[in-house]
């Protein structure tokens, strides 16, 4: 049997259907879960998509953290279920404290959508794989609310415990800084470059880019199939 | 009611009596925008005095906004008809059939006067109002893009308007989910009071799904679904959008709506979710005039009448009166038509969504537009009767005045090259290197990534090329369906308005040429056309002229080629203290390709590859960004257009990209060949060395604009094939150049002289390129 994804569906979400259609492009089973269901049964991970959850009117995530949906999603979070934040997904699921810290504005106060390079870091996350240490992938942002923020001794625990599962890096290759000895910095002005996160079991991971937009390679680029195969591989050792 | 400012418009104090004296309501009629024949017009229409509400309706289904009362017999210059039209002007959106039982919805619309009150809401509800037609028709939309105009960056106010307006088309469209893919923007101070926020959009559907707005079946329900009813926006359509500027437009902010992206969101699943089931009779967005234009227009068309309850319809505020309501442009509604089997499945779906649904009125079968208040005395409660045809049909029709204005002889007389050639031996420090990089770093034609980077334009997931590319294109495929497509469309917008305030006429031919030859640059044939014209005010006889040339420039060209225009806008009254915006006929053209993965983007790919111009170099500098940039002069013909040669050139390069032969092609505008080659090598991080051997003296060579070119390049194999392709087709082409290096360096031969004309470092030429735009904003 297909392993089976839900993809949480909040009103004001966008990119459900986008990571829907990703995951079958993949040959994985995906169903809507609608957020006001109290239940979830059957599926083998969970991810919540993109968007603007109730418009995010409020702080980004904090309505969506109350839906009906998100007890469930707690629950299947905590029994070691593997749960994948994207973007919105990511605000949401540090909203509900699955995840440490939070998502402040860019830096420059302006929406990114630009693609950017990502270096994948060796982690105790269940969404990469050990040998994908240190790949650089290319995958696009879109958000306004990306810099990724926690206080210091929450980042020192996120370092200890191999938590920090991807950073952006500079355009042209593996480097952190340019020649100078200047930090890179991401253009959302992320806390030491930090685009994903997992909790410490390694199941629950947030990230700010889109790897649902560069799987079928409609722009050139499939490097967002490694982040959904990687957890299919380990979690049943196929695909 | 006393106190309450609605923008300038007088309100009246009534005491819940809908009545007017006859002294009183000429007088509110004339202040409402009605001129005193339309008022007598009224009388006999109705054959009695009008109500309060009959006539602030009136006056909205009559403004120019709505009625199209200047512009409508220029407007029947326009051909609309074709193979592929599924649906012509007329309704919500225009559609195409492009192939495989897959339907396009588009249309452009202006927010301008909006958006020059309050940028960030002007522009984000211009594009909210445009995506709701789309998904009006059935069609889910999936591409937007935004054709801006405002006055030099150098204005602190410029600067508000401009950022304000690209955050707002950000802010509502990036929440709803439709991807922003394309668009342009000009800087000219002719827009300086006037900016220009035309919105297009694009909707995808099975030709089968097809919903129209025309109400049927006496009996049936009117459903308001959407927002609640607020006084925002009372009198948009006739105080804004009917009027010019002066000193008091700031008061009339009231009257610009307010968006809630959040809830178009929720509307577009609705509404494609209760189409997709069938339970729609008709559905209608709420525009400018809102319930009033939408029901009225509703009822005219499908020959039947339209009773409605002002108290059915969820208010926002306190004591609304009965024409507060139907002439509220508060956003993000919708009217429906549902028979009383299929209102509880309808009911059912909103309330899934959180999305309000009420029953508002019901069809009838006696042609009337009939508006009731059921709070007032049994007696009084009928505040509005009218002939819903009347109403929306038979606004009255002008034939203006024209008259060529004077300074159309004095401009076209200019000699842009003498004049140039004059200047340049007077000049000592004569560098074209240093005129590329001012062109580059100037704000007509640097890099426009920090706009885009603020939109997001790859939601949906079919995007192909990235914005910056000469046309927009996408794939057609749907990833909620899961159905995807090897088809694609390709989509621009142009119009260079400073050609159009030179040579009305032609000017909006060229921006027909423009559009099509980005299309032909990615390897799309074209389809069809939308239009947003943008004017000054109608009643000035100049101003008719040059919207009256444009008209026939682009419908001339339009049939030329076959390609008919199915929506589109007029937008009049674009003047501040009495100053008229350049004439801007925006156009959007929509093409398909057979097999989108042909499709190529301006960049150059490798070094060795070969440079071909195709088309001829002339001297033609007149309204050249050149002569704007360099020597600050407006003047002179823009370039010829043969459009034979026009076609010809597009249809030999868009036969080589469909055969694949090219690495890069790029059409030349704004700034020349010498522009294109920069933007060429930039986007493509390589360099060229390149010579320009011709006819015509370096200048021209470098910055002329003549039209019907095409910049290409490919691997040397291929050079054979596509050279007799452009020979087959019959095109003028010259081999210029190789790519490579680190160094754009172009030499010129003029009179058996070679110069090295232009030598810069590729970094030079990206500095300038890429962070023009965002220190002109922040300066």
């Amino acid at each position: 049997m297909a392993f089976r994804f839900g993809v949480v569906v909040f009103p004001g979400s966008n990119c459900e259907q986008d990571v829907q259609y990703a995951l079958s492009y993949l040959g994985y089973e995906a169903r809507y879960v609608w957020h006001q269901e109290r239940q979830l049964h059957g599926f083998d991970a969970l991810v919540l998509p993109g968007g603007f959850s109730y418009g995010d009117y409020l702080r980004c995530g904090a309505v969506a953290r109350f839906s009906p949906v998100m007890d469930a999603v707690v629950s299947f979070a905590e029994a070691g279920g593997p749960v994948m934040g994207i973007c919105n997904g990511f605000q949401i699921l540090t909203e509900a404290h699955l995840l440490p810290g939070a998502l402040l504005r860019n830096i420059g106060l302006k929406f990114l959508c630009q693609p950017v390079s990502l270096r994948v870091e060796q982690s105790v996350c269940l969404w990469t794989l050990p040998e994908d240490a240190g790949r650089v992938l290319r995958i696009p942002i879109n958000h306004n609310e990306g810099n990724y923020i926690c206080d210091a001794d929450t980042l020192k625990a996120l370092r200890a415990n191999k938590q920090i599962v991807l950073r952006y890096v500079g355009d042209n290759d593996n480097d952190t800084g340019d020649d100078s000895g200047q930090l890179y910095q991401a253009p959302n002005g992320a806390l030491d470059n930090i685009a994903g996160i997992c909790n410490a079991a390694g199941n629950v991971f947030g990230l700010m880019p889109h790897p649902e937009r560069v799987v079928d390679g409609i722009s050139g680029c499939t490097d967002g199939r490694a982040l959904f195969n990687s957890l299919v591989r380990r979690m049943v050792g196929v695909s | 009611m006393s106190g309450l400012d609605l923008g300038g418009i007088p309100v009246p104090v009534t005491d819940g009596m809908d009545v007017l004296e006859p002294k009183r309501a000429l007088e509110l009629a004339v202040a409402l925008g009605l001129k005193p024949d339309e008022f007598d017009n009224i009388l006999a229409v109705q054959g009695r005095l009008p109500s309060l509400t009959e006539l602030y309706i009136y006056s909205l289904m009559w403004s120019e906004h709505c009625s199209y009362k200047h512009s409508k017999k220029q407007l029947r210059k326009f051909s609309s008809s074709g193979a592929k039209v599924l649906q012509g002007p007329g309704e919500n959106a225009g559609v195409i059939g492009v192939g495989d039982g897959w339907a396009v919805a588009f249309k452009m619309e202006s927010h301008n006067h909006p958006s020059a009150i309050e940028p960030y809401e002007g522009a984000a509800t211009g594009v909210g109002g445009i995506i709701r037609d789309i998904f009006t028709m059935g069609a889910r939309p999936i591409a937007s893009l935004d054709s801006l105009r405002f006055g030099s960056l150098d204005k602190p106010r410029q600067r508000y308007l401009f950022d304000g307006a690209v955050a707002g088309i950000g802010g509502y469209g990036n929440c709803l989910g439709v991807p922003t893919v394309g668009g342009e923007v000009y800087f000219e101070d002719a827009y300086e009071g006037n900016c220009l926020i035309n919105a297009m959009a694009v909707g995808l559907m099975r030709e089968s799904e097809l919903t129209r707005a025309i109400g049927s079946g006496p009996g049936n329900l009117v459903v308001l679904i959407g927002s609640s009813t607020g006084r925002d926006g009372i009198g948009g359509a006739s105080v804004l959008a009917s009027q010019e500027f002066d000193e008091a437009a700031e008061n009339k902010r009231p009257a610009v709506q307010v968006g809630d992206p959040f809830e178009e969101k929720l509307l577009i699943e609705v509404c494609l979710e209760l189409l997709k089931a069938g339970r729609f009779v008709a559905l209608g967005d709420l525009g400018a005039a809102g319930l009033t234009s939408s029901a009225s227009e509703m009822a005219s068309r499908g020959g039947v009448g339209i009773d409605i309850d002002v108290r059915k319809v969820p208010q926002r505020e306190d004591a609304m009166q009965a024409f507060e309501i139907m002439v509220s442009e508060s956003q993000e509604r919708m009217l429906a038509v549902v028979t009383p089997e299929d209102w509880p499945a309808v009911e059912e779906t909103c309330t899934r969504w959180g999305v309000a649904a009420s029953r508002i009125g019901t069809i009838t079968d006696t042609g009337r537009f009939v508006v009731r208040d059921s709070s007032l005395p049994p007696e009084q409660q009928i505040v509005a009767d009218m002939p819903a045809e009347m109403l929306a049909e038979s606004a009255p029709e002008y034939d203006p005045e024209s008259r060529r204005p004077a300074y159309l002889d004095e401009a076209q007389g200019f000699d842009a090259l003498a004049f140039i050639e004059k200047r340049e031996r007077e000049r000592d420090n004569l560098d074209y290197t240093q005129d590329l990089l001012t062109l580059l770093g100037s704000s007509n034609i640097c890099s426009r990534a920090w706009i885009w980077r603020q939109y997001d334009h790859q939601v949906q997931n079919n995007t192909v090329l990235l914005p910056g590319a000469d046309a927009a294109v996408l794939r057609i495929g749907d990833t909620g369906r899961g159905e995807m497509s090897t088809r694609g469309i390709a989509i621009s917008t142009d119009c260079n308005g400073r050609y159009c305030y030179l040579d009305p006429y032609r000017g909006a031919q060229l921006a027909l040429a423009e559009g099509m030859r980005n299309l032909a640059c990615v390897g799309a044939e074209p389809v069809a056309l939308t239009d947003c014209l943008n004017f000054g005010n109608p009643e000035k006889p100049e101003v008719f002229y040059t919207f009256e040339q444009a008209v026939s420039g682009l419908a001339d060209a339009c049939k030329h080629y076959k390609i008919p225009v199915i929506s589109g806008n007029v937008s009049f009254y674009n003047e501040s203290f009495g100053m008229a915006i350049y004439p801007t006929p925006t156009i959007g053209i929509v093409g398909v390709l057979e097999d989108v993965s042909v499709a190529l983007d301006a960049a150059f790919k490798q070094a060795g590859d070969v440079i071909i111009l195709v088309g001829e170099c002339t001297d033609e500098l007149g309204g050249s960004e050149y002569l704007k940039t360099r020597y600050d002069k407006v003047a002179g013909s823009p370039p010829q257009l043969d459009l034979d040669l026009e076609a010809a050139v597009q249809a030999a390069v868009r036969a080589c990209v469909q055969a694949r032969l090219l690495a890069s092609a790029h059409d030349l505008s704004e700034g020349g060949l010498a522009v294109a080659l920069a933007e060429s090598c930039i986007a493509g991080s390589l360099g060229a060395s390149v010579v320009l051997d011709g006819e015509v003296p370096p200048v021209a060579a470098l910055f002329a604009e003549s039209a019907s070119r095409i910049l290409i390049s490919a691997d040397p194999e291929q050079v054979e094939p596509i050279l007799e392709l452009l020979l087959g087709h019959q095109v003028p082409y010259s081999v210029i150049g190789d790519v490579g290096g680190s160094v754009l360096a172009i030499d010129t031969v003029f009179e058996g002289v070679q110069k090295a004309a232009v030598a810069v470092p590729l970094n030079a030429l990206a500095a300038v390129y890429h962070d023009t735009l965002e220190t002109l904003v922040k300066q």
